[in-house]
């Protein structure tokens, strides 16, 4: 199979020496010293795919403004109600094509890969923005674990369907369980990432926890949450906003300025605590990494 | 009291509760206490206002015809003309905030948005109905008036679509408006309880109350 690996990491993006060394004191003068112990990584590394003006949000907002409707369809409800999720034991099924299927432990998924550190923009679909300090790895290094097979093309995500910790799912305003998918070239792109963490503490249970994927070049919705299903497939998996609105929201669902949602434009977005609405970027300015896994796409048909 | 010292009494503490949402988003917005996007926040609790404002409004006919009490029908004006306070304001918002007078943008989106369109020609169609809200106006109008004012119906369905139009997924609420909507438009066609207690012309009730610092 073809990996597609990033262009060279570029100097701007490398933390400075100062930087690097002084996050311990960071993280220790905030209190988490204990969180290295807890995880199973050897240590952060840390790469920054932010550009210069990306500043990350706070954490207020990163943990408080969520779309997770699992907990609810307000924005500060996911903060609200998802208290009730128990992350701890935790199993991911994860079977289709590939040579090591099997109910993983969270332990086993996450032993051995090494946290690093990702600033990533967050676009979501409603045409808001977030910088986020993710605390994760390449989705591609766990994949590579359960050796996928050459009829593996697809991957599909499943979250957690279980309406006592997730009082959302009493309502029928999505299909449950909520279920994304991506090709096996997007979830292999160095960029995806399994996140376990933000701002170096462990994942909150309102983003996520305690595991979802981010695709930082795709609208937020691709990112699933709450992980406890991988599925390796042959044809492309369907995807719950696209079950749900079709006409709305496709599977691909890259971040592209030029193609509208039927009732808003893209074109334009409000980084969280800005005043003023910023242009948005194709791809969510991640395209000199990602465009050519669409080349010769129409991604107005693709959207 | 008498009773028409008790219906200046009432009707200032309407007013006053009229006010009571405009002062708590200010006091949250000040507070900081409107989220991750204030902006967002303040748009949409001005237009649930106004909505609210525009169905309590025109729960007040079919009350009045209910109940028999002729005296709801003074307090209509005000609240009629709160409601489209709230939605001055919510459309400036997005006009001199949210979009900071982008007309390109604000143009576009007028064009090509259908919630904008319609949430837009709502407010547009209250526009005239404001003006013409003032007793004189009333005599003047004659029996046009109640005529134009039944527009009143199409503004609030225009509200109701605007808000349905923009939710991403979840229904419940504007469903909620439309249902009250459409129960208030069947109390219509309800005759009323008493028509010794119902007054001769529907559109006297309104304007036979003395005029009201509200505008």
């Amino acid at each position: 199979m073809l990996i597609r690996r990033a262009p060279d990491i570029r100097s701007s993006e490398i933390t400075p020496e100062r930087a690097y060394f002084g996050r311990r004191a960071f993280l220790a003068a905030a209190g988490f010293v204990a969180l290295d112990a807890a995880l199973p990584a050897v240590g952060l590394a840390r790469t920054s795919r932010a550009r210069a003006d990306d500043k990350p949000n706070s954490y207020q907002d990163i943990t408080h403004y969520n779309n997770f409707y699992e907990f609810g369809t307000g924005k500060e409800d996911p903060a609200a109600n998802a208290g009730g999720l128990r992350t701890r034991p935790w199993k991911v099924d994860v079977s289709g094509e590939i040579a090591k299927p099997g109910q993983y432990d969270l332990d086993d998924l996450l032993r051995g890969q090494t946290i690093e550190e990702r600033i990533y923009r967050h676009r979501c679909v409603e045409a808001w923005s977030m910088v986020i300090p993710w605390n994760g790895f390449p989705l591609q290094n766990l994949i590579e674990r359960f050796r996928p097979t050459s009829r593996a093309k697809f991957v599909e995500f499943t979250t957690l369907l279980d309406a006592s910790q997730m009082p959302g799912q009493r309502s029928d305003v999505l299909p449950w369980p909520y279920v994304e998918g991506l090709r096996m070239d997007e979830a292999m792109h160095p960029l995806t990432l399994v996140v376990t963490g933000l701002y170096g503490r462990p994942l909150p249970n309102q983003n996520g926890a305690p595991l979802r994927i981010h695709v930082p070049w795709k609208y937020g919705f691709k990112s699933a949450k709450s992980l406890v299903r991988i599925r390796f497939v042959e044809t492309q998996p369907l995807n719950t906003w696209n079950v749900a609105v079709p006409n709305e929201y496709g599977f691909y669902a890259n971040v592209n300025p030029d193609v509208d949602h039927p009732r808003w434009s893209q074109a334009r977005e409000r980084r969280i605590g800005e005043f003023f609405r910023r242009p948005t970027l194709m791809f969510n300015g991640y395209g000199d990494q990602v465009a050519s896994l669409y080349a010769g796409m129409d991604l107005r048909r693709f959207f | 009291m008498t009773p028409r010292a008790a219906r200046r009494a009432v009707k200032a503490a309407l007013f006053v509760a009229c006010l009571v949402p405009l002062a708590v988003l200010l006091a949250d917005a000040l507070g900081g206490r409107l989220g991750a996007e204030p902006i967002r926040a303040t748009e949409l609790r001005l237009g649930i206002w106004g909505l609210t404002l525009l169905v309590a409004t025109l729960s007040i006919t079919p009350l009045r015809r209910l109940t028999g009490w002729n005296v709801l029908g003074g307090y209509r004006r005000m609240l009629g003309l709160f409601a489209f306070t709230y939605i001055c304001l919510h459309f400036l918002t997005w006009f001199g905030v949210d979009q900071f007078f982008a007309i390109k943008y604000i143009g576009q989106d007028l064009a090509k948005r259908p919630y904008i369109t319609v949430g837009f020609a709502s407010f547009l169609l209250m526009i005239p109905l404001a003006f013409t809200s003032s007793a004189a106006m009333v005599r003047r109008l004659g029996k046009r008036w109640k005529t134009l004012h039944s527009l009143v119906y199409l503004a609030a369905l225009g509200g109701i679509v605007h808000f349905v139009w923009e939710v991403k997924a979840d229904h419940t609420v504007p469903t909620r408006y439309a249902v009250v909507l459409v129960a208030l438009l069947a109390l219509r066609f309800v005759p009323a309880r008493s028509r010794r207690a119902a007054p001769p012309r529907d559109v006297g009730a309104a304007p036979r109350v003395e005029a009201t610092p509200a505008a």
